[in-house]
């Protein structure tokens, strides 16, 4: 009853083409931000920073990275946590070589630096596709975490192979370090994804972002329209990099402030950012936030569940959680393949036409 | 009602002595003919003739090994299929080609690709310059839209379409390039006789409002004769015919391979 969009008439293509065509959306999502925005960082600590939100901050980034590669220009990449490693360092060297050097700065400057290097590992795009490329990506990732492993001067020389981050402020706020505040921390990686998040969606509803989902569904009548297949594939490695590198800094610089590459950024991180896009839904950013919100979130709603209402070990909890994780996963992909995106969809479209059945 | 009122101009396309080959295969042997400005000109023949390899000789699919291709006075032997797009060829597929993931608006707009200049920079920004030039490619492209008749299907993924419409997307996104010369492959293929004589009227209406030059390949023998300028036929990679429909359906030769008489091998 409340969503309709009687009587909400369209007068010129710009109104037809903006980001939430509907006034519903609008104030859901004007509401959603001021939340965010406003009343979270009020009642945020140190647990829901840490364990909560910043996960949540920095998935959606990466997945948001890897989605506009795998779901909107088709090219599959593993190497996501490798790209996370390159941002993270990128933003080490940085910072230690120019304290002074603004955090946003270098955390734009990272993710560059991890854009290029994604152009590298994408040049095996222009030729080889699918599974294959997937191999190839995966070689990415393995080459470059022993790099920084290997390579003393990534982590300057230290003993332990571990970066840390020494603190930094921005604009006067104490960001990182360990005497940040939750909430200084907090809104620093939401502006962050508020502003990406933004960008993202520019650059795929537009001609960039036809270009890539052109040469995802149908490559060859992409190119017979004037699509440059090395354009368009090596600005998605580059953009999707980006994003990637840039999740991988915050990841370093905010979240954890001290990282050791083989742990923090092994394969496992690459399925995991994969799984997101995938559960999400391919080629939608609201999907990459949909898809992050879930997988870091589930597991902690079941563990809390278990341990503090079943009375379950923690150890055991930790077991059957991941047993549930892969169900559901499983189970929402079998419901609808094409993700939460798709999913909410549909809802949306029930909801349009509710309580009449059509 | 072959000739319309329309000057038919100069030669646009020319193909001198194209032959193509796949190893011991012979797609093209020594094929010469020129499409000339604002014609529709037909290419016909029997299955496995080289219709689909010729066009993709035209649009820089297949490299021949000889011979040389000028379009609009420029000689040109081997090149990408987007240097193609880009000086003015657009094309359709036998069996439709689309972006089945994209809306039809979207994949319309795709079309105006080559014609967008705004870098990733302003599109991040989006309000601005990008947005002034979406908006003005979205008005051109709504046009096309009305043109083929579309407009209801606007916002539906094209996967989701009968394959009639698909077809007419299709022709809308090629359409939406301004080409100055048209390649359709087959746009009738499996089209009941009511969508075909609406793809009829779009491809008439196209070479005449718009003055495309257009070159179409199709079996449907009754459509080729009744809108083509000028029909060249085609049969084991070799030319066995050029002239107007009336002077092809009279040839002896091409009423042997393809049109008329009992074959041993029925055709499809």
């Amino acid at each position: 009853m409340l969503y309709r969009e009687a009587g909400q008439f369209k007068t010129g293509y710009n109104t037809d083409q903006s980001i939430f065509p509907i006034r519903q959306d609008r104030w859901a999502i004007a509401l959603f931000l001021a939340v965010a925005v406003v009343a979270v960082p009020l009642v945020i600590d140190d647990y829901w920073a840490k364990a909560v939100l910043l996960p949540l901050l920095v998935y959606a980034m990466a997945t948001l990275g890897l989605n506009i590669l795998v779901g909107y220009c088709g090219q599959i990449s593993l190497g996501t946590g490798g790209f996370m490693a390159v941002g993270a360092f990128a933003s080490y060297k940085l910072t230690t070589a120019f304290p002074d050097l603004n955090l946003i700065i270098v955390l734009l400057l990272s993710g560059c630096v991890t854009a290029a290097v994604g152009v590298l590992f994408g040049l095996p795009s222009l030729r080889i596709k699918g599974f294959y490329l997937a191999v190839a990506t995966l070689a990415a990732q393995f080459f470059l975490v022993w790099l920084f492993n290997k390579v003393e001067w990534f982590y300057n020389y230290n003993a332990t192979g571990q970066i840390t981050m020494p603190p930094r402020e921005v604009f006067g706020f104490l960001i990182t370090g360990p005497e940040a505040t939750p909430a200084a921390t907090y809104l620093f990686a939401l502006g962050f994804l508020i502003v990406f998040g933004l960008v993202a969606k520019n650059i795929v509803r537009g001609r960039v972002g036809r270009m890539w989902m052109a040469i995802r569904d149908m490559d060859i009548a992409a190119e017979l329209i004037g699509v440059r297949p090395l354009m368009a594939k090596l600005s998605a490695f580059a953009v999707s990099s980006f994003y990637v590198g840039v999740a991988g800094g915050l990841y370093f610089t905010v979240w954890f402030g001290a990282v050791e590459v083989t742990e923090a950024f092994d394969i496992n991180q690459s399925f995991q950012v994969l799984f997101m896009v995938i559960i999400g839904g391919l080629g939608s950013i609201l999907g990459s936030f949909l898809g992050a919100a879930f997988l870091v979130l589930m597991p902690i709603l079941l563990k809390n569940f278990m341990v503090n209402w079943l009375g379950v070990a923690a150890v055991t909890a930790k077991h059957v959680e991941i047993t549930l994780l892969g169900v559901l996963i499983i189970f929402f992909l079998i419901v609808e393949p094409h993700g939460f995106a798709r999913l909410w969809q549909i809802l949306k479209e029930k909801l349009r036409l509710w309580p009449f059945p059509y | 009602m072959t000739q319309h009122e329309r000057a038919i101009g100069d030669t646009l396309l020319k193909v001198d002595n194209i032959s193509l080959g796949f190893g011991g295969v012979q797609a093209l042997s020594n094929i010469s003919f020129d499409i000339r400005e604002h014609e529709i000109r037909a290419i016909i023949g029997p299955n496995g003739a080289g219709k689909t390899s010729m066009l993709n000789v035209i649009n820089g699919f297949y490299h021949p090994q000889e011979g040389a291709i000028t379009f609009k006075g420029e000689v040109r032997r081997a090149m990408r299929p987007h240097v193609a797009a880009k000086q003015g060829i657009a094309r359709t597929f036998q069996n439709v080609a689309l972006f089945k993931g994209m809306s039809t608006l979207d994949n319309i707009m795709t079309g105006r690709n080559l014609r967008m200049h705004k870098n990733i920079l302003w599109q991040m920004l989006y309000y601005g310059p990008a947005r002034t030039e979406e908006m003005e490619h979205r008005r051109r492209v709504e046009e096309i839209i009305d043109f083929l008749e579309i407009q209801a299907i606007r916002r539906v993924p094209v996967g989701k379409l009968p394959y009639g419409l698909q077809k007419r997307v299709e022709l809308a996104r090629a359409l939406a390039m301004e080409p100055e010369l048209l390649l359709l492959d087959e746009p009738m293929a499996g089209m009941n006789v009511e969508e075909k004589e609406d793809m009829c009227r779009f491809i008439l209406d196209v070479n005449e409002q718009f003055g495309t030059t257009i070159a179409l390949i199709e079996h449907d023998m009754g459509v080729v004769m009744d809108i083509s300028d000028r029909v060249v036929v085609l049969d084991y990679g070799r030319k066995l015919a050029d002239g107007t429909p009336d002077e092809v359906r009279g040839n002896q030769d091409v009423i042997d391979a393809y049109l008329g008489v009992p074959h041993d091998e029925g055709e499809a």
